[in-house]
Formats: structure tokens, sequence, C-alpha cells
């Protein structure tokens, strides 16, 4: 097939217009509760071009709403790489390590952050009103802390015998060892350990919204379920996504420029 | 005189899941003199790597011991500088900070100047004045071997181990490194042991050479004095009628050495199964495939 210069806009664009297609069908045939596009555009329009506006605690403009989600997620994922990354190194320098917790570590990742939100409430429940942020913070960093963790570990156990050698016949000592060595030969795979931890920070902050009521992209989109305003909850799902790419592309460059040191 | 380096007994077994433990080098001994060009050349796979890698303290020994200047050595460490097969420089430092790296291990009572004038003083004799601050990934392998040679010898070590350092180069670098490291052994009086597996590269060099018999259990098997006076030049060798007898008596020992490898028995012949035509059509063929599968 011959290929058109304008291909990568091209193709895109027809991709959007068959999904908004099929969507202002099924809104116009068997799904009535779901708003029109254009509808949707209309309810939403004050919220995309008055982007930083402050109306109320739940009417704000869709950027502020997104930009206090971010903040929490970069706690959170902060806490995560922090945690994480010595994990990690520890699971990938120490076989006893490994083996005490590694079954351990197998069970609670696939934990649902559903799941784990509850007892991060219940944890800091003594901090009283700051219990949903705390318990919010301890589900985006327990959630997201795994491929950082086992990313690492993988990292650590992957450095070259080589470069290992080369520390041996020169007496490193632990510590040149690690910051000379072993931690520039694992920074590529922990980048990529530290991708995947900020795409699942970000999906799981929807879910501690919700869950809390804060306010943020998560919390306006449940609360504008329960006010039965539908134009809005396509809205924030439309732009939880686009940022969710923005931070994975961001991730990616930063990960490309490691890869090649 | 006493040697400089002694081995007595070394060996290395591993064991094996099933059945008795893998001897790959039994009874090895060796003594060096100071300041000597000591060769070991073999077979792939014969265990020559193997010894100079209990020699840098990499693999630890099952048997035997050894004396560096009279003590006992066990362990690597920076009295043995080690050159590498594949040079080892770590992609994220500059040569010049790979050559550092070392240096400020060994000369930690040095001031930062004078440890990056000797870091640069190896690395410019080893010809790499004008690239010490490039990464490896912007060296050629010869010139990585460079800086690798560069930051055996900045150690100051006692002994200089060179693992097959020129074996991946093409054959003009090769003679061009080899003179690289012939010129900075005579300056600073090292004893070096040098593990190839090409005669001629052995003979350049040495002042002795040991051959190696195949494994398993591999252990030394003759030594070759190589008398050529010193300074030596490639071509006044090349004139020299006693270098093609040394070089004749090498070769012959590595042929008879590689017939004593078991060999296997050729496959019995089988004649290819005479199939009727019909059979050889696409899908045939195709159906016989699957049915077979």
């Amino acid at each position: 097939m011959k290929r058109l210069k304008l291909d990568w806009l091209i193709l895109p664009l027809f991709g959007l217009a068959v999904i908004l297609a099929a969507w202002a069908i099924s809104s116009a045939t068997w799904a009535s509760n779901l708003p029109s596009p254009l509808k949707t555009w209309e309810s939403s329009r004050d919220y995309v071009l008055q982007p930083f506006a402050k109306r109320g605690e739940m009417d704000q403009g869709i950027l502020r709403f997104t930009w206090y989600s971010l903040v929490l997620v970069a706690q959170g994922y902060a806490l995560a790489v922090l945690v994480g990354t010595p994990i990690g190194f520890l699971l990938g320098l120490s076989r006893t390590f490994a083996r005490t917790f590694d079954p351990l570590i197998q069970i609670l990742r696939p934990v649902s952050p559903l799941a784990w939100l509850p007892l991060g409430l219940v944890l800091f429940l003594n901090t009283g009103k700051e219990a949903g942020t705390y318990g919010a913070l301890f589900t985006i960093a327990i959630c997201s802390m795994w491929p950082t963790v086992l990313n690492t570990a993988v990292g650590v156990r992957a450095v070259p015998q080589d470069y290992l050698n080369v520390g041996r016949v020169l007496k490193l000592s632990r510590w040149k060892m690690l910051t000379r060595i072993l931690i520039p030969a694992t920074l590529p795979y922990m980048f990529t350990g530290f991708r995947l931890s900020l795409g699942i920070a970000w999906l799981v902050i929807v879910a501690a919204e919700m869950l809390t009521g804060r306010p943020g992209v998560g919390g306006f989109l449940w609360q504008e379920y329960n006010s039965l305003i539908y134009e809005h909850i396509i809205l924030s799902i439309i732009v939880i996504g686009l940022v969710g790419f923005v931070l994975d592309r961001l991730m990616s460059l930063l990960e490309s420029r490691f890869k090649t040191a | 005189m006493k040697p400089f380096l002694e081995l007595s007994q070394i060996g290395k077994t591993y064991p094996t899941p099933a059945g008795p433990p893998a001897v790959i080098v039994e009874n090895f001994n060796l003594r060096l003199r100071k300041g000597e060009f000591v060769t070991l050349i073999g077979h792939s796979g014969c265990g020559k790597s193997t010894v100079l890698s209990m020699i840098a303290g990499l693999t630890e020994p099952s048997t035997g011991g050894m004396i560096l200047a009279g003590r006992e050595v066990a362990g690597a460490g920076p009295d043995r500088g080690v050159v590498f097969q594949a040079p080892c420089l770590l992609p994220w430092f500059t040569a010049f900070e790979n050559v550092m790296l070392g240096v400020d291990q060994v000369y930690y009572t040095a001031d930062a100047e004078e440890r990056r004038q000797i870091a640069e003083y190896y690395l410019s004799v080893v010809g790499l004045g004008e690239a010490m601050h490039l990464r490896p990934a912007s060296l050629s392998q010869g010139m990585r071997q460079r800086a690798g040679i560069a930051r055996a010898f900045a150690l100051s070590p006692k002994l200089l181990l060179l693992d097959e350092p020129f074996g991946m180069l093409d054959s003009l670098t090769r003679y061009e490194l080899q003179e690289v490291l012939l010129d900075l052994w005579q300056r600073n009086q090292k004893t070096a042991l040098m593990v190839t597996h090409d005669v001629d590269e052995a003979l350049f060099l040495s002042d002795r050479v040991v051959m190696m018999t195949n494994g398993p259990a591999a252990t030394v098997g003759e030594v070759l004095e190589v008398g050529f006076p010193r300074p030596r030049s490639r071509a006044q060798l090349l004139a020299d009628p006693a270098y093609y007898a040394l070089r004749e008596q090498l070769i012959g020992f590595l042929e008879e050495r590689s017939h004593l490898r078991p060999v296997a028995a050729p496959p019995p012949a089988v004649p290819p199964p005479s199939r009727p035509a019909a059979s050889r059509r696409p899908l045939q063929r195709l159906l016989g495939a699957l049915t077979a599968a």
C-alpha cells in the first residue's frame, strides 16, 4: 500500500472520527442516558475554557482539578520510588532477602487499590481530617511500588559479572561499588520500573479520590455521577487519559536518555 | 633466587549435579621471576583463563596456593592489574574516569592533582591523549583496549595479568597494541602473565611460553624458553630462523594435543528416505508435516 506523507495525522484523526460516530450513534439509539458528543462539549465548555477557575469546592476548572490530583500522585509516587528502589536493591543483592520477601511481594502485588484504600484510611484514622489524604497517599505508594521494586531487582541481578570483576580487582569499598558500578548499571531497569509505577500511580488516584471525595479529577468524576451530570464523566475520562498519556511520554523520554548512558 | 610469583598445586574443580565433580585445572605449578613476561598458551576451553582468573583472585582455587612477592595472596586486589579480554570499561564513565577509578583506589595518599596526572600519563602513553575524555561508546575497539591497558598499568601493580587482551581486535590493531604493551612493560619493569592462543603473539612478547594440556584436568604441558634479545622488533624476529623453529615447536605441541581430544564417532551412514514422487507436492508435504507433528 502506498504511504501518504500525512499518515501520522490522517490515520489517528480517522480513528477518532470512527469512535465519535460510534458514540453519537450509541447515544441516539440504545444508550439514551449517554450524552451525545455535542452535548458533552456544550456542558463541559466552561470547565475546559476556564481551566483554572474556582467557583466552589467541587466546581472548579478541569485543569485545576487535574493539578490537585497530580500533586497527590507526585507525593505518593515519590514515596513509592523512595521505598521501592532500596527494596529492589536488597532483593537483587541478597538471596536470603529475596527468598524471605518474594512470596509476600507476589501475594501483595495483585491486590487492587480499592482494597488497599480502606486499610489506608484505618491506618491513619487517628489523624482525623487528614485521614483521607494519608490513606490515599498510602494506597498510591503501595500500589505503584511493585514495578519499581521488581525491575530494580531484575536490573541488579543483570549487572554484568565483568563490571563486578572490575570492582573486585580494584577492591572498591561497598559504597563505591554501589555508586560507581551497581547503580549506574541498574539505572535503565530502574527507569523502566519508574515509568510503569507512574502509570499505576495515576490509575490509583482516580479510585482514591472517588472513595475519599477529595477534590481532584477523580473526585469530580464521582461527584458529577452522583449529580447526574453525565457529560462531565466523559470529560473527566478524556482528561485522565490525556494526562496519563503525557506522563508516560515524559517518562519514556527520560528512560531513553538513561538507556544510552 | 626466590621466584617473584609462585603457584603451587593450583587446581579448580566444579561440583556437577550428577556424578563426579568436573576437574578443570589440576596440579598447576609455575614460577615467575621478577620482570619476566610469560604467556600461557593452549586451546580454547583448556582452562588457561581459569588459571588467570584464580591468580587474579576472581575465581577461588579449589586446591593449592600462591605467593606473590613473598606473600601469600587470596582474593582480588589492585596489586594484580588485570587486562580483560573485552576491555570491561564502565560505559557510564569516560576513559579517563575509568582509569581514575583505579588510581583513586591505589594512590589514596596522593592529592587530586597528582592522581589526575598519573591517569593522564598512562592514557597518553597508550595513545589516548586526545580521546581520554570520551565514553567507551565513542571509542573504537582498539582504543577501548588501550584504555584497558592504561587502567591496569596505572594501578602500578606488582603483577600484570592479561586475559587474551587482543583476541577481539583485527590483526593490524593487534600488532600495534602488542607494541604498546611491550613498551609499557619494558618501561615499568613489570612481571606479566598473559593468556593467548596466538602463537606469534606469544613468541613476540614473552620470555617463556607455557603450553597447557587440554582439559579436563588441564595442567602445564611444556615450557618453551624464548631467548630473543630485547628490545625486540617484529621485523628482526621474522628474519631469525630460530623464530620459525620455536613456532614449529609450539604449533606441533598444540596440534598433537588437539589430536588427543576425544572425537565423537562419525554418524552412521543412513540413506535419505526415498519417497514416492506424489508426496513431494506442496500440499501433500504440508499435510504430511501436520500429521507428523
